[in-house]
């Protein structure tokens, strides 16, 4: 059935793509989590009538957020080429995309981290300042926790587009599931394995769709 | 043991500085249940706010349990809130965690060992008669219990103050009522000083021992609850003192009647403490000859005595009218005679 429906797909190559696209996907996933959980606490904390507020610091760290926010990802690719090649050491592959894909998606999550804290009740924060707690637990056991719902969504936002950036740095070289569907489906006139490489790829969406909105139901005590 | 020295805050806004809190001096004693009434923006919770820190004053001096919260280092400021509970008007409680976990939270933040905390969080638990409740999140409890588990989380530390921030206000008045006694029984118990900020009397009528009336800032009258019920001398006390000694209608009933009688007079009599207790309409029936008219009366508990309100209306000659209101006045009560409003 499925030979008869995909009579160009090989599944050794198929599986093998759906990994690279796995691999991007998961390892930058992770190092935006943290640069964007970082971020985006900074930007909360540092701004104005908070625990830390700077004015400074908070507009630059917005500035520069805002900037790789709004290159086009392709552009981004591009323009990172001499810095991919410094530190991964070679512009082809899947781990060249990576910094590429992290750099063009932690600011976009540390928005969302933003504006999930300051969602955050302000007599909450009050409340634990009251009770003499420092800054760091306050951190630790209010501004996470409370926000959690808000990051764990953000991050499932997060990580559907990232599916989609994948794609396409697959186009120009890093491997995946975007390099399946054009490579070898596209260019090749192999209209089957596009289509299976969609496939793939919108399962793979559901699923990271399904899997965040059901963390958020179970932490959401609200 | 705690003192307020000339306090001052002044907030700068975009449209020029605005004085939250002017030049407030107050002295609370250990042990009492202190209140400050005012309207909203009259500046109370700026005051409140200073009792622990989190707001600092312009200029003044603030003095808790000897130590000058204008003057010490941070991490000091931070010990010494350990020793300060504070409850909210909306009680402020983590939803990501539940009652038991909600009451530890500050015995976490005080480094008290795990086993310890259990046995502490369990007797704050009983406290507050929250039993059967310790799971339960705070979206399936109801505004009283929320402030329950404020109170147990304000007071896990063995506070030697507890500042109240509108407790009451967004609580319906039967669960005000038993939040109220809640407290009352934690004061007398645990020989805890409350000071509480509340825009009703009825708060301060039930459970305080001496009250501060503040309007822009300041504060215009002060004193125990008692003589501040007696003898307001602020209009704005006096407004505040007829939230709870009349009924909002009273002033239209008595309008009417003075257009119905013209020839009668009608008096107010304010009775305080022994004199509530006295037979003085009783006495004031035999002796008279002028007819008199209950309108409308009422008696209010205060912490340190009864304080009441009656309205009579008296019908007769003009002498023996005259004759009643002497009599009246001989009596330990205050007498108004009220003219149209």
């Amino acid at each position: 059935m499925l030979n008869w429906l995909f009579p160009n797909v090989v599944w050794e190559r198929a599986w093998e793509k759906t990994n690279e696209t796995l691999y991007m996907t998961g390892v930058s996933l992770i190092f935006i989590f943290l640069i964007g959980l970082g971020l985006g606490l900074l930007l909360f904390l540092t701004s104005k009538g908070n625990l830390w507020e700077n004015r400074l610091i908070n507009t630059l760290i917005a500035s520069v957020v805002n900037i790789f926010r709004s290159i086009p990802f392709v552009i981004l690719i591009v323009l990172l080429l001499p810095f991919t090649k410094l530190i991964i050491g070679k512009i082809i592959g899947e781990e060249a995309a990576l910094p590429a894909l992290i750099i063009g998606t932690a600011p976009f999550y540390a928005r969302m981290v933003e504006i999930g804290l300051r969602e955050i009740d302000k007599g909450v924060i009050e409340a634990a300042k009251a009770m003499g707690a420092k800054t760091s637990t306050i951190i630790w056991k209010v501004l996470l926790p409370e926000s959690m719902p808000a990051i764990i969504s953000g991050l499932t936002v997060t990580a559907i587009a990232l599916v989609g950036y994948t794609a396409i740095a697959g186009v120009i070289g890093a491997g995946g599931l975007g390099d399946y569907a054009y490579l070898d489906g596209f260019s090749r006139n192999k209209n089957d394995v596009t289509f299976f490489a969609t496939i793939s790829i919108l399962m793979i969406v559901f699923i990271i769709q399904a899997l965040g909105d059901y963390i958020v139901k179970k932490i959401d005590k609200r | 043991m705690i003192t307020v020295q000339n306090v001052t805050k002044i907030f700068q806004t975009k449209t020029g500085p605005v004085t939250a809190v002017d030049n407030v001096s107050l002295e609370i004693q250990e042990g009492e249940i202190f209140g400050v009434i005012g309207y909203s923006g009259a500046g109370k919770s700026t005051l409140i706010r200073m009792f622990n820190g989190l707001e600092k004053p312009t200029t003044g001096r603030i003095n808790v349990f000897g130590k000058d919260l204008t003057k010490i280092k941070e991490s000091e400021l931070r010990k010494t809130r350990q020793e300060i509970g504070m409850i909210f008007q909306h009680f402020n409680l983590l939803w990501s965690r539940n009652v038991r976990e909600n009451i530890s939270f500050p015995l976490e933040v005080a480094k008290v060992p795990k086993e310890e905390r259990k046995k502490r969080v369990d007797e704050l638990i009983r406290l507050v008669g929250l039993e059967g409740k310790e799971e339960n999140y705070p979206s399936q409890l109801s505004g009283g219990q929320k402030q329950r588990v404020g109170i147990a989380r304000a007071l896990a530390n063995n506070p030697k103050l507890l500042l109240c921030d509108e407790a009451t206000s967004a609580l319906d008045p039967e669960t005000t009522d038993s939040i109220l006694d809640l407290l009352m029984e934690i004061n007398q118990k645990l020989g805890l000083t409350i000071i509480m900020i509340t825009h009703e009397m009825h708060v301060i009528r039930k459970i305080c021992h001496r009250v501060a009336v503040m309007e822009d800032g300041k504060i215009v009258e002060s004193g125990p609850v008692l003589e501040v019920f007696k003898s307001p001398k602020q209009p704005i006390t006096k407004r505040f003192v007829r939230q709870v000694t009349e009924k909002e209608d009273t002033q239209e009933a008595i309008n009417q009647l003075l257009e119905k009688y013209p020839s009668g007079k009608i008096v107010r009599l304010s009775f305080i403490g022994e004199a509530a207790e006295q037979p003085i309409i009783s006495k004031l029936i035999k002796q008279s000859q002028a007819t008199i008219n209950i309108i409308q009366g009422n008696i209010s508990q205060t912490r340190l005595g009864a304080y009441g309100n009656l309205y009579l209306h008296i019908k007769g000659k003009e002498e023996e009218i005259c004759e009643a209101i002497r009599f009246l006045k001989g009596e330990q009560v205050e007498v108004e005679v009220i003219e149209h409003a």
